[in-house]
């Protein structure tokens, strides 16, 4: 295939993945509902937690945010890093395996639509719980804070096309991992409370997920005075860890992918299925 | 021998196999050691974002008066979304992933002790982690849970009297699986998040506006919460304290068979619309 053949066929994959999460998963209404409906539901248990202990009503405003955030890490989980165990349950890992484009653009139209899909949501959780609550937010620096997000979720879901290629080698233990990330993960990236609360060297081994660092800046953008004694870094230092992490995980899932295809398919892996 | 203890001995063998089944299926994909540190990192974690938040923000850090409560009801609250979940998921893993509910149907075995058996499997998983948890709570945050000062007796009351109370919410949620497609997930893990809200699990429930707080009152998991925590702690939340120990497990036992008749009521309604509409054997690529 000549190269612009190539690259029609690779951003047509995309394109198609995408579709699906784009287009379709707004047609199902009742999941569209969870997915919003569930992440209100925890943000507005720790907004009463911290309503019964008289925190300062920024902390409501902490908790808003990291259940906003919530949802693309929950995406990242269930939709990139187990999405290739789904898809080998289901018999289409075969068909992405045989088709003739590049498994990169799979998991980029994964990662684009994901991004798409799952940034309706957040909106609505943070629409929805900040009228709730009655957070107020000041924006001190929107340049900074749409490249903190933007950013965050480049690295976040480079992270989740590493991992989902990682899954490939995976069994029933895909499913699994994913529910063991919640939790912990909510804790360490400090998803309800300033990640600085962990400690230094806590919150320096959680930056490795994009999202401690990604919500870190956001807090401190939104939340300036609250955030002047709580935050870890800067944001402009996070912002740039956030850019090297960012370039780094996509390069890594290339090569991951290669790599743990490789594996998979010599230890016969792809195609076992109920396993 | 008589049709009832043939039916009896059929829901023993179906109870003990599912038990059994649910057991293996959610422990045989690691090894032991693995599967331990995965049944304790993921409570012990989300127990811990509660114990950061009191210690960074609470006036009184961990010594905060609402913290024992909060923290036992958290612990306990775990069997709550691990049995209703575990037999409501237990329709979909059998119906699509295994491929397998139209045999547990065409073989001669108990329904319902066979999704009470699944969801035992996962209330043993959640009991050690509850232990477990507790043990920290008492070792490291010092809480105030000491094994002479626990009162059996109303532990193992409410225990029993709330184990069945979630078996049957379970079923309930069981019967709704059985006739929906697609958003299956969403049904048990909704319901115990709201339950987590509406019964007061991590903050006293007047915290809520009236008539959540209202709401939170009628729902019988508000009452076996605090029988569990005046069990563990001696003393339960401000809330109910007006209510005795005998009457807080009256009112789980009373709504327990209130709730035993709602829940197999609407389970075999859905059942027979389930079979009706050919949907004990949908696949719906969930």
């Amino acid at each position: 295939m000549s190269g612009a053949g190539a690259w029609t066929t690779f951003w047509r994959t995309v394109r198609g993945r995408a579709y699906p999460r784009v287009i379709g998963a707004q047609r199902e209404k009742s999941w569209v509902f969870f997915e919003i409906f569930l992440p209100l539901l925890q943000v507005t248990a720790y907004v009463y937690i911290y309503r019964a202990i008289q925190a300062p009503a920024e902390f409501v405003g902490f908790v808003v945010l990291g259940g906003a955030m919530t949802a693309y890490w929950q995406n990242v989980l269930w939709s990139m890093a187990s999405q290739l165990y789904w898809e080998k349950e289901t018999g289409n890992l075969e068909l992405y395996i045989v088709a003739p484009t590049s498994r990169m653009a799979i998991l980029l139209g994964m990662a684009l639509g994901g991004m798409f899909a799952t940034t309706l949501r957040a909106a609505a959780v943070i629409t929805i719980g900040s009228l709730l609550f009655r957070v107020s937010m000041t924006v001190t620096n929107v340049p900074v804070l749409l490249g903190v997000f933007v950013t965050t979720l480049v690295a976040l879901y480079g992270l989740g096309m590493l991992l989902s290629s990682m899954f490939l080698l995976f069994g029933r233990e895909a499913w699994h991992f994913s529910n063991l990330l919640q939790e912990p993960v909510s804790l360490v990236s400090g998803f309800y409370f300033p990640v600085r609360a962990l400690g230094r060297v806590v919150a320096a081994a959680a930056s490795i997920l994009p999202i401690t660092l990604g919500l870190d800046a956001m807090r401190q953008l939104l939340f300036p005075a609250m955030m002047a004694n709580l935050r870890f870094l800067s944001a402009e230092a996070e912002l740039a860890i956030l850019t090297v992490a960012a370039v780094v995980f996509l390069v890594l899932a290339r090569q991951g992918l290669a790599t743990f295809e490789a594996l998979a398919r010599r230890e016969g892996r792809l195609s076992v299925r109920g396993q | 021998m008589s049709r009832n203890s043939q039916g009896r001995g059929e829901a023993w063998r179906s109870f003990r196999t599912a038990t059994w089944l649910g057991w293996q299926i959610e422990s045989n994909w690691a090894d032991p050691f693995v599967f331990a540190v995965y049944s304790l990192v993921k409570p012990l974690a989300g127990a811990m974002i509660l114990v950061f938040m009191y210690a960074v923000i609470a006036k009184d850090g961990l010594a905060s008066p609402l913290f024992p409560a909060v923290f036992v009801g958290n612990a306990v609250y775990l069997y709550v979304p691990s049995v209703l979940s575990g037999i409501s998921w237990t329709i979909i893993d059998d119906r699509e992933h295994y491929g397998m509910l139209k045999y547990v149907y065409t073989a001669p075995v108990s329904v319902f002790a066979y999704l009470t058996g699944r969801g035992v499997a996962k209330a043993a998983t959640a009991s050690v982690a509850v232990v477990v948890m507790l043990t920290v709570g008492a070792l490291a945050l010092r809480l105030p849970i000491r094994l002479a000062s626990i009162d059996w007796g109303l532990l193992a009351a409410s225990l029993l009297a709330g184990s069945a109370m979630l078996a049957f919410f379970g079923i309930l949620l069981g019967g709704v699986t059985l006739i929906t497609a697609r958003h299956n997930y969403g049904v048990g893990e909704a319901v115990a998040g709201g339950l987590y809200l509406l019964c007061g699990v991590v903050f006293p429930l007047d915290t809520l506006p009236h008539w959540l707080a209202a709401v939170g009152r009628v729902i019988p998991i508000t009452y076996w919460l605090d029988a569990m925590r005046r069990a563990v702690l001696g003393e339960g939340t401000a809330v109910l304290s007006g209510l005795s120990n005998g009457l807080l497990v009256s009112v789980v036992v009373g709504s327990t068979a209130v709730l035993a008749g709602l829940s197999i009521l609407a389970f075999r309604l859905a059942e027979r619309r389930a079979r009706a509409r050919g949907l004990l054997d949908m696949q719906t690529m969930y």
